[in-house]
């Protein structure tokens, strides 16, 4: 596998806080990668130039061959667009529109909306039945199915999960872990950042920042199985 | 047919509006009552000239018709002057004849005109008993001075005698005595006649000398056609207008001169040039105010919407997709306030003038579209700034809560 992700050398400096310093990590196209560490690591900060929504300071980014630290904020946009998949721990769906709408969202900003694909994302999330509920009718579970469904629905080069079960119950938990664990099968490739230590160890890899500094970082792969023991 | 981008944008748009209903229905109200006073207000300044020109008709008869020379007005003159000053426009014309009669020996003038149209041009006359009419013709009006002086009353009668036209009058002759003089009176050369007081006139004007018949009555008893000394007619028409008409009356009928009761005109286009004005100035104030509240509504709705817009744009939409969807709502929130609003306006309108002008007025059908095409551009233009707020909002920053 190619490598889909490349850090050199990021740091994210906020006057005297380095946020990040110095990370250098790779990932390779289907891999499941989770990033731990306590509040204030540095974690979304991580997460969210990897996602083109900021920029590092320093260093590089190099996102499926393309240097995203010297993107334009439009350049960003579209990158964000075309190659992103973002799933949130508040799910962020908009509340005046249906669940098949909130995917169709997605698509209406990336190319066109196509109902039947957006329907196909919800059956693949096994929300089918639940396409034509507002948000507020949904369980928190649901929500996040949504959210998933939404962030496949273009296919992007690469899901990023912020705590995407950090308001979830143990049961919902275990199905979206699971939905991740079809996802990775499927080749799509997985970074999820978590403070749940059950989700972060069912990855392939887990990387742990303290401080804005890379800690850590464990290859799964021996005892990877995808699965969540509760 | 719109494809499948453009059905979506409709359906973000109008799902915001109509599942947000009870988040918008301040600015939905801020328009709506902007587009009530609006097109209350424009259906008013419309119709104030109408209204009012109406309403000054009330102070007389405002364009005078006078024969040239020795000539006098015809009937055929008289539907002339009909024709070129327009049924529409014309509120009251009431040709008049003098004839100088006797009573008790002592000279008085009757008036021969049109009573009903007279009624219109005067309605200020103050009449104690009721109008004469062409159904009773020896029912007659009479001045309060003269009422005074010959001591009548309602439904007292009294005798008139007058000369027959195409005869000189003849002065009583000393040397004959009372029985004689009585005979010559009622000679073929003279006419008498037995009337009735059926109304008083009080004016505190020249009107309270006179006597006001039936002009066809008084033509039968001089035993002549009619020949009118003037026509006083009240027309509804500004100061411009009634230039125009004088004009075309003198070349239609170059035997009459026509003159326009300046004072009254020109008193009708001042007070009407004010009232225009104080209504264009209402209506640009509302039109600020509008706009101001819709500004503040738009800036709150930006406000509150500020997650769902970051993370529209964290799915990669450019600020002028998300700047997009916000103006369509601001112009479907135009549309639905507007439309609602030029009807409460007219309702408006329509009581300010029944109560002002007590008429009601009619629907200007033109006023639809320009109240809403203003709104949707009021609209839109107190949306620019707030959305502009858009390019000012970081997903990173916004979805993580900070």
């Amino acid at each position: 596998m190619g490598k889909i992700l490349e850090l050199k050398d990021v740091s994210k400096i906020y006057g005297d806080l380095h946020a990040l310093s110095h990370i250098n990590l790779t990932v390779n196209e289907g891999d499941w990668l989770s990033i731990m560490g306590p509040s204030g690591s540095g974690k979304t900060t991580m997460l969210n130039i990897i996602g083109c929504m900021d920029t590092p300071s320093q260093g590089s980014v190099i996102l499926d061959g393309v240097d995203i630290s010297r993107e334009s904020a439009a350049g960003l946009t579209k990158i964000r667009r075309d190659k992103i998949g973002l799933i949130f721990q508040q799910f962020h769906l908009i509340s005046y529109l249906t669940a098949l709408e909130n995917v169709m969202v997605a698509q209406y900003y990336h190319s066109m909306p196509d109902r039947d694909e957006a329907m196909e994302a919800l059956e693949k999330v096994g929300l089918a039945s639940r396409a034509h509920h507002l948000p507020t009718q949904l369980s928190g579970g649901e929500q996040q199915r949504v959210c998933i469904a939404r962030a496949l629905i273009n296919s992007p080069r690469i899901l990023l999960g912020d705590e995407p079960t950090g308001n979830l119950d143990e049961e919902n938990e275990r199905i979206v872990v699971d939905l991740f664990h079809r996802l990775h099968d499927e080749g799509v490739t997985l970074i999820v950042v978590t403070h749940d230590p059950e989700v972060g160890d069912v990855a392939q890899r887990k990387i742990v920042l303290e401080y804005g500094r890379l800690a850590q970082d464990v290859d799964q792969r021996a005892s990877f199985s995808g699965v969540l023991k509760l | 047919m719109a494809n499948n981008r453009q059905k979506m944008y409709l359906r973000m748009v109008t799902s915001s509006l109509v599942r947000r209903a009870s988040r918008l229905i301040i600015a939905v109200l801020a328009v709506a009552i902007g587009a009530t006073i609006l097109s209350g207000l424009v259906t008013i300044y419309y119709d104030i000239p109408r209204q009012l020109g109406r309403e000054f008709r009330s102070y007389g008869a405002n364009l005078l018709l006078l024969p040239k020379g020795d000539a006098r007005i015809s009937r055929a003159d008289l539907k002339t002057v009909r024709e070129v000053l327009g049924d529409d426009r014309v509120v009251g014309m009431a040709p008049y004849r003098y004839q100088t009669v006797k009573i008790n020996e002592q000279p008085y003038i009757i008036a021969g005109t049109d009573l009903p149209e007279a009624k219109k041009n005067s309605p200020f006359w103050y009449v104690e008993g009721e109008w004469g009419s062409a159904s009773r013709p020896d029912h007659v009006m009479v001045g309060r001075e003269i009422a005074n002086t010959l001591n009548l009353s309602i439904g007292d009668s009294f005798k008139v005698l007058g000369v027959r036209f195409g005869h000189a009058a003849e002065a009583s002759a000393q040397d004959l005595s009372a029985q004689q003089n009585r005979v010559r009176d009622e000679g073929e050369q003279n006419f008498s006649a037995r009337l009735v007081v059926c109304g008083i006139v009080t004016t505190g004007g020249a009107e309270e000398g006179f006597i006001f018949a039936d002009v066809d009555m008084l033509d039968e008893l001089v035993g002549d056609r009619f020949r009118g000394d003037v026509v006083e007619c009240s027309v509804v028409a500004g100061a411009e207008e009634m230039e125009a008409l004088t004009a075309q009356l003198e070349s239609a009928l170059p035997g009459i001169q026509p003159r326009a009761v300046r004072r009254l005109t020109q008193s009708q286009d001042i007070v009407l040039g004010k009232l225009q004005s104080l209504v264009l100035l209402v209506t640009v104030v509302v039109l600020i105010i509008t706009m101001i509240s819709v500004s503040t509504t738009m800036m709150a709705m930006v406000a509150e919407r500020r997650r769902e817009i970051a993370l529209k744009k964290a799915l990669g939409a450019e600020n002028r997709f998300v700047i997009g969807e916000l103006l369509g709502e601001g112009v479907l929130l135009g549309v639905i306030g507007s439309a609602a609003g030029v009807f409460l306006g007219f309702e408006f309108a329509t009581r300010v003038s029944l109560n002002v002008f007590g008429r009601a007025i009619n629907f200007p059908w033109p006023v639809v579209p320009v109240t809403i095409v203003v709104f949707v551009a009021i609209t839109v233009l107190a949306s620019v700034l707030p959305v502009r707020k858009v390019m000012d909002i970081h997903p990173a920053i916004v979805l993580r809560g900070e």
